[in-house]
């Protein structure tokens, strides 16, 4: 297994258990006050839809597009996207951004879903009662999952890709999926505990450095040591957020944000 | 709006807040880092250094956009 290879299978695993943490608080949410059936059915199905669009879009871009076109395109997709990461934990971690709050996301959505106060408690209890269906806890766990895994599967996509490790690409998805099941199995509705500013802050690191790499590669640049310098670029993008995020630190609020506070004029 | 239609917008708007979202700076960086990659692809040593410089320059100049829209 090369260098890249496994900083690959890393970045595919973190960006997934991140967008995972999210799509797990949506689905407890819907399972503890819908019922659990609905909302597990729901996330299969988005699963299922999900590894479709894997097997249905991955496989002909690898097998149909030139090499070298597919990396530049591909490339640059994931630097989009690596760089909107790292701009906001960086923001984040310098506290000009609010951090991304699984508790209070959770608390929305249950508050969201008891709607109707106890004729909905009453209803629910009955549908985990008799394991019946609920079209709304079904449809909110499988926009849940369908929507924060589109960036997954992205992603893998791009990734498995441009590397031509789709399977590995997927297989790391599939692990990180059920990692954090297990782990929001264990925590309950802990799911704040994790990190997940520090795991998107070391994704973004990742993807903008596959980003860098792979759009060089497609348009026939020759970097230094080959794969070797996808560790140089992480190296790089991570001592930049880090610099950048004390700066911000140092720096303090906009003029903006403390006229806000003050009351005076923004 | 047919459900074609509908499914056609949306399909859209995911792909305008892949791409731009809230910092189209980066998108236009992103541009400008493919056309650089594909100018200097022959210049080796100038892209390698170039190249990382244009993502740091872009990515310093959107966080403190963001800074000042916080």
């Amino acid at each position: 297994m090369t260098t890249s290879t496994v900083v690959l299978a890393l970045a595919v695993f973190g960006a997934s258990a991140v967008e995972m943490v999210e799509a797990l608080t949506i689905v407890v949410a819907s399972g503890v006050t819908r019922g659990w059936r609905s909302a597990i059915e729901g996330t299969l199905a988005a699963v299922a839809v999900l590894a479709a669009l894997v097997v249905a879009v991955g496989i002909p871009l690898a097998r149909l597009v030139p090499i070298n076109v597919l990396r530049v395109v591909i490339g640059a997709l994931l630097l989009v996207l690596g760089l909107d990461w790292l701009r906001k934990a960086v923001l984040r971690a310098s506290g000009h951004k609010a951090l991304h709050d699984e508790d209070a996301i959770y608390a929305r959505t249950v508050e969201d879903l008891s709607g109707g106060g106890a004729t909905a408690a009453r209803a629910a209890a009955q549908s985990w009662r008799h394991g019946r269906r609920d079209a709304t806890g079904f449809t909110v766990a499988f926009k849940g999952v369908f929507l924060e895994g589109m960036e997954v599967v992205l992603i893998v996509i791009t990734l498995g890709t441009s590397s031509g490790h789709l399977a590995l690409a997927a297989a790391a998805a599939g692990a990180a999926a059920v990692v954090v099941c297990i782990v929001g199995a264990l925590v309950a509705r802990q799911l704040s505990e994790i990190p997940e500013n520090s795991l998107k802050l070391a994704v973004g690191v990742m993807l903008t450095s596959f980003g860098v790499f792979w759009v060089g590669e497609g348009a026939g640049v020759r970097w230094p040591g080959s794969d070797l310098m996808i560790l140089v670029l992480v190296g790089v993008f991570a001592t930049t957020a880090a610099v950048l995020s004390l700066a911000m630190r140092r720096i303090g609020p906009s003029r903006r944000r403390v006229a806000l506070r003050t009351g005076g004029p923004s | 709006m047919t459900s074609v239609g509908r499914a056609l917008g949306a399909f859209g708007r995911f792909w305008k807040d892949f791409l731009i979202g809230d910092a189209p700076e980066l998108f236009v960086g992103t541009l400008v880092f493919v056309g650089a990659a594909l100018a200097f692809r022959h210049h080796g040593d100038v892209a390698v250094v170039l190249l990382p410089l244009i993502v740091i320059v872009f990515l310093g100049g959107s966080v403190f956009r963001g800074r000042a829209r916080s």
